[in-house]
């Protein structure tokens, strides 16, 4: 049984569907994300599993209960705010003890309360790096700083689901990946579950076992960040993680055997690709669709004659693009426009010929949308 | 391995959308119901009531009856005089506050602090302690006349404060400041980029001015238009004092009150709640017209130009020292005369007898002081009750969806601010001096509590407003924060929302305080002997000639607002 499950969830901000027929399940111990451009509803699905929305349709589960109804404060969820939401007005120490305090150790005589609220939140204190930090005022804080208060203030209730929504985009970007790295281990460390919002695809790859791929409202694809950029679903996915070259294609063959003949639109070039059997299933001879293969994928040779096996086309670069560790070369396949990602790139010149190959356990078929 | 295509196939439980962080429903309905008592009590019945009374002649009501009263000629000369006063004072104050906040918001030049720190005083001034102050100034038998009259040694006072000009003067000086300070805010707001851009496409400075500069403006100037008139509309102080024929409506009404004339102080009433109202209207719908999209772009914050050349320098700090003179001159001239004896001030230049003796009578009269203890109790409990009553109002209003019932709220909250305290006081005289369906045999008028509640319902606005615009300017991320932490309603409310909007909140309540303090519009209407306020009290001493006396009531209210000033200003700083 899944931890949290979203059932069929909808919301509605007059005409817009803010999000529309989500599900999603989080297991216990993932640091689950969810990940999509501006405004396709991340945060409102967030909001709605914190309580602070009420959904229009569909169910929220948390350990089996229904909770869809349940006042955010009564969850026991901690949550990042993207700026944070510091009080102003409460220093470090009680910003960190405020959750604590409004739980309220009830039936816990007050001083034996107080002793260990003021361990808790030292605890939590030394957890995010910021020991004796109590008594200082939060603007008095860098934003790096304030970020780690507000994470410790979230895990200081020891919650049973920690949200998060896009907690590290006020900071600089060399801060971020420090404190990517950082966030990552307490999460993992304390054992916690983690849903996390975000539309950086480095920043989700890197943080997140499983990630749900959003766009509009509704959820495209849910997968380890591996098989999400190996396999996307579908063409936003495909275009969204990462650069990827799509290709328009006919299908030739009409068997469902996994090697299937695809004819390029631009270019006409012969193409082998090994598709899934439920994709074949779905289209027809003839019809139009999508391949995709990633830049990485594609090897550039000069000589004619190389050993690899796959679909090779003769190309003329293009243009070269040097970027320190890599090279990305652009070619010109008799009209198909391919974008090749390289680590040596010596010898290529533009305008030179040369042969391309796309290994055929690299190429995807898409579905469309 | 898609766990989460899973479609719920199970029959789906749609819950019924609920509102988050709004009060939990019993309280909620509580709540709406004692703020629909107040607001039927105080603000719905009283205007419905003098309405209905306007319509009303023998026992048959018609729109007719209204216009029958409405057709004597006093009545609409009033209203024509009323507004013509206040169109003037509008032009008058865009002409004195508009090129001050030029000059003043930028360039810098010495004197310029000066001035920028007592630009605002006559708003704070009570109406009537400014109107005293004049006339010890500016009156015919006051300091400037007197001594001028010395040294051309003149048979008579060289001009009579009285009537259109005298009006039109003191209406300038104590209202300016809202065009000088809206415009100021204005131009700090304005995007000095725009202007720069604009000279670099070929413009000059004046059409800069007209085509950039004034219509971003726009919003700032109408603003100030609109207050203006509607202060000028409520004037009652000076056209009491020294208007002499210039009849406006609120001097009318208080005349026909007292002649016991209640159908036409019921239809001037009436003319000039309407004419207040729809002048709301008109400026806003102008407003709405001509809003400009505040640009939030990001730049560089125009810098103060320092006038370079040596007359220039010279000029701006003799207009900067001349006016900052101006403006304190009619209080140093009431501080002055706080301390002359009363009775001595006669024909000399300056009063001649200097005591302390106005104050010490003010401390240990029994009299006195019981003038100041009324006023503090009242406008304390009216400042208290404002603000339990923003409270309320906010906790229904500020959160959750907006519902036609809130945007109705808001408007009968606001809508004693925009009537002139005189209609306020009419309506509430008028509906609860007579046996009624909602109080019974229970008569307000002559009790203790009019003048409180007239107060309360003159001045809830303010507090009100200063509550919504703290409650605006908290990140609503900091409630969410605190309920997701576990804080129920409660909680949020004393330990997140409390503390942050208090400094705000205060600030507010105590301008309302202060203002409560000197309130004479309303009062002169409901007063009960037994009951004076302060300002009664000054406007009975200068009826006596107590000239000493009624400067020393004054300059103590000045020096309360002067100390609620600085400690509001503190509260505000603190709460940012
Ligand atoms: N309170 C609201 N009222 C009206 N529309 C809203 C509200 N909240 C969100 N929306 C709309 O719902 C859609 C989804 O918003 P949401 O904030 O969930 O996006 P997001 O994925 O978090 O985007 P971002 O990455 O920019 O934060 C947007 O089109 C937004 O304009
Ligand atoms: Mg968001």
């Amino acid at each position: 049984m899944p931890l949290l499950s979203l059932n069929n969830i909808s919301k509605r901000f007059g005409a817009t569907a803010a999000v529309a027929d989500v599900s999603v399940a989080v297991e216990r111990g993932e640091f689950f994300g969810l990940l999509g451009p501006s405004g396709c509803g991340k945060t409102t699905t967030l909001r709605i599993i914190a309580g602070l929305e009420a959904p229009d349709g569909g169910t929220v589960e948390f350990e089996g209960r229904d909770i869809t109804t349940l006042q955010p404060e009564r969850r026991g969820f901690g949550m990042v705010f993207q700026n944070y939401a510091l009080f102003p007005h409460l220093n470090v120490f009680e910003n960190v003890a405020f959750g604590l305090r409004a739980r309220g150790g009830r039936g816990i005589s007050p001083t034996v309360r107080e002793g260990s609220l003021q361990e808790r939140v030292e605890q939590a204190l030394d957890l995010v790096q910021l020991p004796g930090f109590g008594t200082r005022r939060v603007d008095e804080l860098s934003g790096g700083q304030q970020q780690r208060v507000a994470i410790a203030r979230a895990i200081a209730i020891e919650p049973s689901l920690l949200l998060f929504d896009e907690p590290l985009s006020n900071l600089d970007v060399a801060l971020r990946e420090d404190t990517r790295r950082e966030l990552r281990a307490l999460v993992k460390r304390l054992d916690l579950t983690a849903v996390y919002v975000t539309h950086d695809q480095v920043e989700a790859f890197a943080l997140c076992d499983r990630i749900a791929v959003m766009s509009e409202g509704r959820v495209h694809q849910v997968g380890a960040p591996r098989e999400l950029y190996e396999n996307p679903a579908n063409v936003f996915v495909a275009k969204f993680l990462g650069r990827n070259n799509l290709i328009r294609a006919l299908r030739l063959t009409s068997s469902n055997d996994p090697s299937t003949r695809f004819k390029t639109l631009e270019g006409g070039h012969t193409l082998i690709v090994s598709a899934r059997h439920d994709q074949l299933m779905r289209l027809a001879v003839n019809k139009p669709c999508l391949l995709a293969i990633r830049p990485e994928a594609i090897t550039v040779s000069k000589d004619q004659d190389g050993s690899e096996a796959g679909n090779r086309l003769a190309a003329r670069i293009e243009h070269l693009e040097f970027s320190g560790a890599t090279t990305t070369i652009t070619l010109d396949a008799n009209g198909l426009k391919l974008e090749a990602l390289v680590l040596q790139a010596e010898g290529f010149r533009i305008g030179h010929e040369c042969v391309v190959t796309l290994p055929v356990d690299r190429m995807e078929l898409l579905s469309e949308s | 391995m898609n766990l989460l295509e899973k479609k719920a196939a199970t029959s789906r439980r749609t819950p019924k959308p609920r509102r988050r962080f709004a009060l939990p429903a019993p309280s909620t309905s509580v709540l709406f119901l004692i703020i629909a008592l107040v607001l039927l009590y105080g603000v719905i019945y009283p205007n419905a009531h003098v309405l209905l009374a306007a319509l009303q002649h023998d026992g048959s009501w018609s729109p007719a009856n209204f216009f029958a009263v409405l057709s004597q000629r006093t009545i609409v000369e009033s209203a024509l005089t009323s507004i013509t006063l206040s169109v003037l004072t509008v032009l008058l104050c865009a002409l004195a506050g508009v090129p001050l906040a030029f000059l003043f918001e930028r360039y810098a030049f010495p004197g310029r602090r000066l001035f920028a720190a007592l630009a605002a005083l006559p708003l704070v001034l009570p109406p009537l302690v400014g109107t005293v102050a004049f006339i010890f100034l500016c009156g015919e038998s006051g300091i400037l006349a007197r001594s001028l009259q010395h040294v051309f040694h003149l048979s008579k006072a060289p001009w009579s404060l009285r009537g259109w000009g005298a009006l039109l003067l003191f209406h300038t000086y104590t209202m300016y400041p809202f065009f000088y300070v809206l415009t100021g805010a204005g131009l700090q707001r304005v995007d000095a980029g725009l202007a720069e851009a604009a000279r670099s496409l070929g413009a000059s400075r004046a059409r800069v001015l007209l085509r950039v500069t004034l219509p971003q403006l726009t919003p700032s100037l109408i603003a100030a238009a609109l207050l203006t008139f509607m202060t000028s509309m409520a004037s009652f102080s000076a056209p009491l004092l020294f208007g002499g024929n210039v009849r406006v409506l609120t001097l009318e009404i208080f005349n026909a009150r007292q002649r016991g004339d209640t159908s036409i102080a019921l239809t001037e009433t009436v003319l000039l709640a309407l004419i207040s109202l729809a002048a709301l209207i008109f400026f806003q719908r102008y407003e709405g017209t001509r809003r400009f999209v505040a640009a939030a772009m990001k730049g560089t914050t125009r810098r103060r130009q320092t006038i370079g050349s040596g007359l220039g320098r010279l000029l701006a700090a003799c207009a900067a020292i001349a006016f900052s003179l101006l403006l304190a001159l009619p209080i140093a001239t009431l501080v002055l005369v706080s301390f002359s004896r009363d009775g001595s001030w006669t024909t000399q230049t300056l009063p001649p007898v200097y005591t302390v003796s106005n104050f010490a009578h003010l401390a240990t009269d029994v009299d006195a002081r019981s003038v100041f203890g009324n006023s503090l109790l009242m406008a304390g409990i009216a400042t208290l009750a404002a603000l339990v009553w923003s409270f309320c109002v906010t906790a229904l209003t500020a959160t959750g969806r907006r519902t036609r019932w809130k945007r109705l709220i808001n408007v009968l909250v606001l809508l004693p601010w925009a009537l002139p305290g005189t209609v306020v006081a009419v309506s509430i005289a008028e509906a609860y001096g007579q046996p009624n369906a909602l109080t019974g045999s229970f008569i307000l008028v002559g009790t203790f509590w009019i003048l409180p509640v007239v107060y309360f319902l003159r001045f809830m606005p303010l507090v009100v407003r200063a509550v919504q615009a703290s409650i605006e300017q908290l990140d609503r991320a900091l409630e969410e924060a605190a309920g997701v932490l576990g804080a129920n309603w409660w909680r949020r409310f004393w330990r997140v929302r409390l503390p942050l909007v208090a400094p705000g909140a205060l600030a507010g309540a105590l301008l309302v305080f202060v203002i409560a303090m000197g309130e004479y519009v309303a009062s002169v209407i409901v007063f009960t002997p037994g009951n004076r306020p302060v300002s009664i009290a000054i406007a009975s001493a200068m009826r006596d000639f107590n000239l000493g006396t009624a400067a020393a009531y004054g300059v103590i209210l000045i020096a309360m607002i002067a100390i609620v000033m600085i400690v509001a200003g503190r509260l505000e700083s603190r709460a940012r």
